[in-house]
């Protein structure tokens, strides 16, 4: 078999796994809230998608981009309702309401849009196949690895080298040293908070075509985002991507050669990753 | 003392009257197991809908009797949840016929209590061939995954001209049955099966790509897939045309699961070329059929469909009148099972009849091509072969004896 199309297969897969999953990585690991309701948000995006090129003739790069900014604000409204009361409760109970707030969310789709499964038209340019030169590939998968590339330099950047990314930083690490520094905690949180959901919100329409959408969504693929997340370690987002890389490449390649597999192989990797490395391949130990 | 035992006498008799008098009034209480939330939940909707357009266009079916349908919901494909329903059903709403059942296991681990409790069972779509063999309680107006596998194995030779080929299934009970059937048919007409590949399971739509890049890598010339209908069928339009595999001269074949009506609009010019055989598609061009569709389409909207799971609910629906016609609204479990077997019904999809020796559907095959006409898609009717058994209990296979 080629190895070259099984690469850039696998590679395609762990960029999917990237996209929708490393909005979780910025709440969930910077923040440091367990927030399941991750999906919701991926799938809000993807129906901001739809409903927004069905109705408003929106192309869907545009589309993508509107998808951000509004479930972004939509997050920031659910963070100073309801999230932010539970920023110093215990983990079960972050755990709790945000499940709470999932099943919330599939039932208000069902009932507003319906159970069936929204397609997104992609653009003729990112359909078909690509001419690479020395072969030819699903031009997107292609487009994937291209978002997600970009995506990750663009996060790392974002928080390695600016100030605000270092304020995060510095209230994730210490945050009542940070606060009397006179950052102002809350809002950072806000901020990031809407960042991690407009994030998953592109997540959800970029991740589409793969991963279909439905009211069903967020649940289904949350061990997804959970495995990523776990795999790259809390808070790193350079981790979380090569673990999707890893995760997707091994799963593509041992499907391809395995199929009866199935989806075993994802979880015995996370089982080998974790019991090797408990805190993720790119965690700090002892957090 | 006399006077008073006469009395309770009279009481006791008076009561024996009273429960014999609700008796008659009964009305007859059908459990319906779908999976309304969850993966299936669309399935469900078309069961349920062609379940009501046939009470409304046949309103009088039931004659004096009354029917009440009591709907539990499957959720998932493990066929759990369906067995504590229909153990509900059976125990606590006391129903006396049961029906619905989507996913193979559902019917499956359901299939002991129906004999346990003596329940008859109209199976309106698990299609697994040997399902009809795990109780005498089961009667299926459905189809078995044999009779569409059977067809498209034999055709794909005879009309497509093919020598090779790989099949994609999903790994459960009716994918392997889809597998064996046509496997079966294609060799027996000279074909060679050179891989078959399991692609996940019911429970969620899997990534197609690394499946079909190792079809396309084995270069056959027809690739059988069998996957659930619904959004499972839409990944694979997807992926087969991402991948290129059209221009790779591999022709994508299936059963008609592959091409739900209510979603062959939004796949595009993806499924234009895709050749199915199946029971029924909404294209079907008969009296029967036009009035089913017309009738769907003024109750539920312009662009909603009626797919094959539809019009399995119309005619499971209209078995169980029939079942309670004939049995005078007493449905004894033995004779509902006679009034079943045997039974014959003009459905949308052409004449039907339930097999008295399998319990099992005898139906129409339609081989069926997608193309566009005037910007739409339609299936076009390439071929029919009329009233086709379920071949896995005629040709005794594996499970089937």
């Amino acid at each position: 078999m080629d190895p070259a199309s099984i690469l850039l297969g696998g590679f395609a897969s762990g960029m999917v796994l990237f996209i929708v999953s490393v909005g979780l990585s910025v709440t969930m690991g910077l923040m440091g809230f367990v927030n399941l309701a991750h999906g919701g948000f991926a799938m809000l995006g993807g129906y901001v998608i739809v409903l927004a090129m069905k109705h408003w003739g929106l192309s869907f790069v545009p589309a993508l981009a509107l998808a951000f900014f509004a479930i972004a604000a939509f997050s920031v409204v659910l963070e100073r309702l309801l999230y932010s009361r539970l920023y110093r409760a215990q983990e079960l109970d972050q755990v709790l309401f945000t499940i709470g707030l999932v099943f919330v969310m599939t039932a208000a789709v069902t009932l507003g849009v319906g159970p069936e499964t929204q397609v997104i038209r992609l653009p003729d340019w990112l359909r078909g196949q690509t001419d690479l030169g020395f072969m030819t590939y699903r031009t997107y998968s292609l487009a994937l690895i291209v978002a997600g590339t970009l995506l990750v330099i663009a996060l790392w950047l974002g928080f390695e080298r600016t100030r605000y990314g270092a304020r995060i930083r510095a209230a994730v690490d210490n945050r009542r040293m940070a606060q009397s520094l006179g950052i102002d905690v809350g809002r950072l949180f806000t901020v990031a908070f809407a960042l991690g959901s407009g994030l998953a919100a592109v997540g959800g329409g970029l991740g589409a075509e793969i991963l279909g959408l439905d009211p069903n969504y967020p649940l289904r693929y949350l061990v997804y985002f959970l495995i990523v997340v776990a795999v790259g370690g809390l808070g790193k987002v350079t981790g979380v991507f090569f673990a999707a890389i890893l995760i997707g490449v091994l799963d593509f390649v041992l499907k391809i050669y395995f199929p009866k597999g199935g989806t075993i192989f994802i979880y015995a990797l996370t089982l080998i990753l974790l019991l090797a490395r408990p805190h993720g391949l790119f965690g700090k130990r002892g957090t | 003392m006399r006077i008073s035992k006469a009395f309770k006498l009279g009481l006791v008799a008076a009561s024996f009257a009273a429960v014999a008098a609700t008796a008659q009034a009964q009305t007859v209480k059908v459990g319906v197991v779908l999976p309304y939330s969850g993966v299936g939940a669309e399935f469900a909707q078309q069961v349920d809908r062609g379940m009501q357009v046939f009470m409304k266009l046949n309103p009088n079916a039931f004659g004096p009797y009354k029917v009440e349908l009591i709907k539990r919901d499957s959720k998932n494909p493990s066929g759990a949840e369906a067995k504590t329903a229909v153990q509900e059903l059976i125990t606590q709403e006391k129903v006396d016929i049961l029906t619905g059942f989507i996913y193979s296991p559902d019917a499956i681990a359901s299939a002991s209590l129906f004999t346990e409790a003596k329940k008859p069972a109209v199976i309106m779509n698990a299609g697994t061939a040997w399902i009809t063999n795990l109780s005498p309680m089961i009667a299926r107006v459905s189809f078995s995954m044999w009779h569409a596998g059977h067809a498209m194995g034999e055709a794909s030779v005879k009309n497509l001209k093919a020598k090779t080929a790989v099949v994609g299934y999903s790994d459960f009970p009716p994918g392997r049955d889809s597998l064996d059937a046509f496997k079966r048919a294609f060799e027996a007409n000279g074909g060679k099966v050179i891989d078959a590949i399991p692609m996940g399971g019911p429970g969620q739509v899997p990534d197609f790509t690394p499946f079909f890049q190792r079809a396309k890598d084995r270069k056959p010339d027809v690739f059988f897939v069998f996957v659930p209908s619904g959004d499972h069928a839409v990944a694979v339009m997807k992926t087969y045309n991402a991948l290129g595999m059209r221009q790779a001269g591999i022709k994508l074949v299936g059963p008609g699961d592959l091409t739900p009506d209510y979603k062959l609009q939004g796949m595009g010019d993806d499924a234009v070329g895709l050749i199915t055989a199946h029971h029924y598609n909404a294209d079907l061009d008969n009296a029967h059929n036009k009035r089913f569709v017309e009738t769907w389409k003024k109750d539920y909207g312009a662009n909603a469909t009626p797919d094959f799971m539809a019009v399995q609910g119309y005619d499971g629906m209209a078995a169980i009148a029939h079942a309670v016609v004939a049995m005078k609204g007493r449905m004894d479990p033995e004779g509902t099972m006679n009034a079943l077997k045997g039974w014959k019904f003009d459905s949308p999809r052409g004449p039907i009849s339930i097999d008295p020796a399998t319990r099992d559907i005898v139906m129409n095959e339609y081989l069926s091509e997608v193309v566009k006409q005037g910007g739409r898609l339609v299936q076009k009717n390439i071929g029919v072969i009329t009233a086709v058994k379920d071949m896995c209990k005629e040709l005794k296979e594996g499970k089937c004896k």
